[in-house]
């Protein structure tokens, strides 16, 4: 059993079924990273894991544990943690303050982990003292996984991280979430860089129309001819 | 030289001194509906109604220790009623959140159905008022009158022009320079406050971050209400409590809060201000003030007032419409409301 | 809860209510509340077709009733000649000024290709330039006509027209202002048209009551000329001595009585004619894409519809229809005094109406106009009657008990406040529900 598994997702929003069936499951220490065409129910299946849906049918089983009923704010509580695509900063709060809010629920040792966020985002320690709504895309991404990771959670699901983002950003932010993964968290991402993506993650997901079509480490993934030809663009 | 500081004390004294106490007045109440705006997105036609309520308790409070012989002249009465009053005001805007606003919040309503019900509680609680005290009016300040009363400046500088500063306005600039540093201090600097902030900027981060969005609301309603009643107090012991007329202050309340942008509590200020300072400088008839400063065969014959004081709500909501059209997010706001 | 819902039944409860009134407090003051109960019913159906039809959120109520009664006093008052030659020139060069003013802006604002500042100034000067003007002819031009027999006229008067003719004048009058409103204010955000509305209302029930040139203000207008006889030519009348002798009825009591009948015979056609253009515009096409159009503004949007304008054309029918109920109010008072215009009565308690009936309904907001007023008028006595027996413990000597019974009519507010907040939340759609699609909470 992984440490986080989503198994047999079903579910959507009035009526409609958007996942059907899907399964994602991410260990510790490891990259889970889900892509698939527009519409495939990627974003949605993050939100099932984070209890932002409910579900028909499967359950969602963290640490051995069935959270499938659980709420997410008790969820940020179990030590998971989400970065939402769009509106993950707090725009009128300055950098360290958007920090302090992702580390409201810790009674104490809030400003060590801000100093290790500054370590692994050497920038944001400079722009501290700015409103995150002035910096610029990739600083912006650095600000909501800081603030992720202010809970210090033992899971981290990031959605289109990289969305909107400069390539050589790309590349950077792709790197610290090699090391964050490394430090032991467990990251489940969606991703439309889904080539590069694919590269750094220890088990990639294939979402069709709410369904798994290919699973695999991301290296067999990307040496797929079919998952090549009809996903990643040849 | 004379003919200038005469000017200079005249306007001060009906232009100056009058328009920063009520621009202290509408903006602890702009304050209080625009952060209810922040948090709960909606725009609170009751909160008038909860000025006047905490002003009816503060009278009530003010009759009870007159009844037992306290006080502290020269000051108000009303000033050591103000924690009472405070209190109460915000139980009954704690209940009236619990008993009515939560069914529609956690429905996640559209705003316009939030706004329909506090009309709803408006209308109740205007009822409630002029049920309990009457829509009488009553004055209830019983502090010393005057800081420096226009006779003793006459006297002491020898000016024609009297300049008086009462106790009153003395008291609500003081006040409401306190709330206002307190608020942000509690915005800014703590915890807490920072936690509300976050949820106005973006509810559904907060959420992820595991903010308490009861805690965050009731603690808006706290503050609201909170200062709903200095303001009220504040403004009945300027002037004098009647029921009708903290209804008519909904209307420059709005306005404020709509120029310094709906959901900014530093426009608010400004925006009290704004309302304030056009509210007495369009409808002061301006002929004594120009006969010091033109020679006299200058004289204008008429009074020189722009618009008629009962025209004065007119004003702020000329303020409202242009604010409105010209720029939708406040004169000082950037983020849309 | 079938039964409930009924309209038939609905209405024949408040038939009831109405005649057991007759039957223990008298039919005179039946008869009072029934043709209070039929304006407020139309008010309230005015009111329904912007918030109900097209969630159009009017707060401004009280200022269509009040621009409603003001066209009464314009139409059926005999001009006031002295009036008119001390001060008519200078009203009409004065409107000539506004005229010009609102033209000269109009073409700078639309046709002139200036630089945004530079517009504003030339609007700000123009602006100033047509208050100066106006500083040095209205205002001795309102003076010389208020002076003129202040106690007794002190204003233009009116064209001297049968009363009846206002309610066509006084619909047209508040579809007029409301299409000024709309212009300005229906592009808002909805909170902040309530805002707005709310405001209008105040300013321009601020104007009845000051400008004095106009309506006489606060020295109010009264003697109105009467559409129904009057009781004294009816005691004198011979046929009306006999009908009252054939119902077995005190001439005096009767002649009231009749009075009032005869008016609500001239508001029931009205009531049935406006419910039955209500009716047919909800059914017909246009009112089905109405509420296509308030249930989902994006989807309307996306099929071409021009939104602005179709709530704009709602919002000056519905005032069209409120100012017809000032109208009619005034008429039936007889006199028109501005600071009776309270939002508490005028606004809000239509508002209430019209939820409590169901919004969207039109037989709702009628049903809702009746039996909120009904309530309104015998909250009173029945306030008073509460809390006489409630302080008898008290003694007649006690202050409270004094000052409870005082205040008694402000208890019907909270009545009234109670019974909306009740209503909103456990039966949001009110008595007699919209037919389909959604409604209030959802």
């Amino acid at each position: 059993m992984a440490f986080l598994s989503g198994q047999d997702m079903t579910g959507g929003y009035t009526g409609t079924d958007i996942l059907r069936g899907c399964t994602v499951e991410v260990e510790k220490g490891e990259i889970s990273v889900v892509v698939g065409p527009n519409g495939a129910g990627k974003s949605t299946a993050m939100k099932a894991v984070f209890g932002m849906l409910v579900l028909r049918r499967g359950k969602v089983i963290l640490d051995g544990e069935d959270i499938t009923g659980l709420p997410p704010q008790l969820r940020v509580a179990r030590g998971m943690s989400l970065v939402p695509q769009t509106h993950n900063v707090f725009a009128s709060m300055t950098v360290e303050e958007n920090l302090e809010m992702g580390g409201v629920t810790r009674a104490q040792g809030v400003a060590e982990t801000i100093g290790e966020v500054f370590e692994l985002f050497p920038v944001l320690a400079e722009k501290r003292r700015q409103p995150a709504g002035e910096l610029s895309g990739g600083q912006r991404q650095q600000v909501a996984v800081g603030r992720a990771l202010m809970t210090k959670p033992s899971v981290l699901i990031l959605d289109e991280p990289t969305a909107g983002v400069s390539p050589i950003v790309v590349h950077e932010l792709f790197d610290k979430v090699i090391e964050i993964a490394h430090r032991g968290v467990a990251i489940l991402m969606v991703e439309q860089n889904a080539q590069q993506a694919l590269a750094i993650a220890d088990t990639g997901y294939v979402l069709v129309q709410g369904e798994n079509r290919f699973t695999g480490s991301g290296r067999a993934l990307l040496a797929d001819d079919e998952v090549r030809m009809s996903f990643l663009g040849g | 030289m004379e003919n200038l500081l005469n000017a200079v004390v005249l306007a001060a004294n009906y232009l100056v001194i009058p328009a920063t106490t009520y621009g202290c007045q509408i903006a602890l109440g702009a304050l209080g509906v625009t952060l209810i705006f922040s948090v709960l997105r909606f725009s609170n036609f009751a909160h008038g109604e909860m000025m006047s309520f905490g002003t009816m308790i503060t009278i009530f409070t003010v009759w009870g220790l007159q009844a037992a012989g306290i006080s502290i002249q020269p000051l108000s009465t009303a000033l050591l009623a103000l924690p009472v009053s405070i209190a109460a005001t915000i139980a009954v805007t704690l209940l009236t959140d619990r008993w009515v606003y939560r069914f529609y919040r956690v429905r996640r309503v559209e705003p316009i159905i939030m706004v329909i019900v506090s009309a709803g509680l408006m209308f109740f609680f205007s009822g409630l008022t002029r049920f309990v005290i009457g829509p009488e009016d009553r004055n209830f300040d019983d502090g010393v009158r005057f800081i420096i009363s226009a006779r003793e400046f006459k006297e002491r500088t020898g000016l024609a022009e009297g300049m008086s500063f009462r106790t009153t306005q003395a008291a609500t600039i003081i006040v409401a320079v306190a709330c206002v540093a307190l608020l942000f201090w509690f915005l800014e600097r703590t915890r807490t406050g920072k936690t509300m902030r976050a949820y106005a900027d973006n509810e559904d981060l907060a959420l992820l971050s595991g903010i308490d969005p009861e805690k965050v609301v009731m603690l808006a309603w706290t503050i609201a209400a909170s200062l709903a009643a200095i303001a009220g107090t504040l403004y009945g012991m300027d002037k004098s409590y009647k029921p009708f007329v903290y209804q008519e202050l909904l209307m420059p309340i709005f306005a404020a809060a709509i120029a310094g942008g709906f959901g900014n509590p530093l426009g608010a200020i400004a925006g009290g201000f704004l309302v304030a300072f056009s509210e007495v400088a369009l409808t002061y008839p301006y002929k004594r003030l120009v006969s010091y400063l033109v020679p006299p065969s200058w004289q204008p014959d008429g009074l020189l007032q722009f618009l008629a004081t009962d025209y004065k709500y007119a004003i702020s909501f000329f303020i409202l419409i242009i604010v409105l059209f010209t720029r939708p997010t406040g004169l000082l706001g950037k983020r849309s409301a | 809860m079938k039964l409930l819902h009924s309209r038939i039944f609905l209405f024949a409860v408040m038939a009831l209510l109405l005649i057991a009134t007759g039957l223990v407090q008298s039919w005179s003051v039946v008869t009072t509340i029934l043709n209070l109960c039929l304006i407020s019913a139309i008010m309230s159906l005015g009111v329904n077709i912007q918030w109900g039809y097209a969630g159009l959120v009017n707060f401004g109520v009280m200022g269509f009733c009040a621009v409603g009664g003001m066209a009464v006093v314009l139409v059926a008052e005999p001009p006031v000649g002295a009036a008119w030659s001390a001060g008519g020139r200078g009203i009409a060069i004065s409107a000539f000024i506004v005229a010009v003013a609102i033209a000269a802006c109009l073409v700078v604002a639309r046709k002139l290709k200036l630089r945004t500042r530079l517009k504003q100034l030339v609007l700000a000067a123009i602006i100033m330039i047509a208050i100066f003007l106006l500083k040095q002819v209205f205002g001795p031009a309102t003076e010389a006509i208020e002076a003129v027999d202040p106690s007794l006229s002190g204003y233009l008067g009116g064209l001297g027209l049968p009363i009846l003719a206002s309610w066509i004048v006084a619909p047209v009058l508040a579809a007029g202002v409301a299409w000024l409103v709309g212009k300005a204010a229906l592009g808002l955000r909805t909170d902040y048209l309530a805002i707005a509305t709310f405001g209008i209302s105040e300013i321009l029930v601020t104007l009845v009551r000051n400008e004095d040139w106009l309506t006489r203000g606060v020295k109010n207008v009264v003697g109105l000329p009467r559409p129904a006889p009057y009781e004294i030519d009816l005691q004198q009348a011979i046929w009306f001595q006999h009908l009252a002798a054939g119902l077995g009825q005190p001439v005096d009591g009767f002649s009231t009585i009749f009075v009032k009948l005869c008016f609500a015979a001239l508001f029931i056609p009205v009531l049935a004619l406006l419910m039955w253009l209500s009716e047919s515009a909800l059914n017909s096409p246009w009112g089905r894409m109405m509420r296509a159009v308030r249930d989902n503004e994006v989807a309307a949007n996306a099929m071409g519809k021009d939104i602005k304008k179709i709530h704009l054309t709602v919002f000056v029918l519905g005032a069209a229809v409120i100012g017809l109920g000032g109208a009619m109010l005034v008429t039936l008072d007889g006199q028109f005094t501005p600071s009776s215009y309270q939002p508490q009565r005028f606004t809000f308690l239509i508002w209430i109406m019209m939820i409590i009936g169901g919004s969207g309904n039109n037989w709702g907001a009628v049903l809702g106009g009746f039996l909120i007023w009904f309530c309104w008028v015998e909250a009173e006595p029945a306030g008073v009657w509460l809390l006489d027996l409630l302080t008898r413990g008290l003694g007649e000597q006690s202050e409270l008990r004094h000052h409870l019974l005082a205040n008694a009519s402000q208890m019907r507010l909270v009545v009234m406040g109670v019974v909306l907040l009740v209503v909103l939340r456990f039966m949001p759609r009110g008595l007699i529900p919209e037919k389909r699609g959604q409604s209030f909470s959802d």
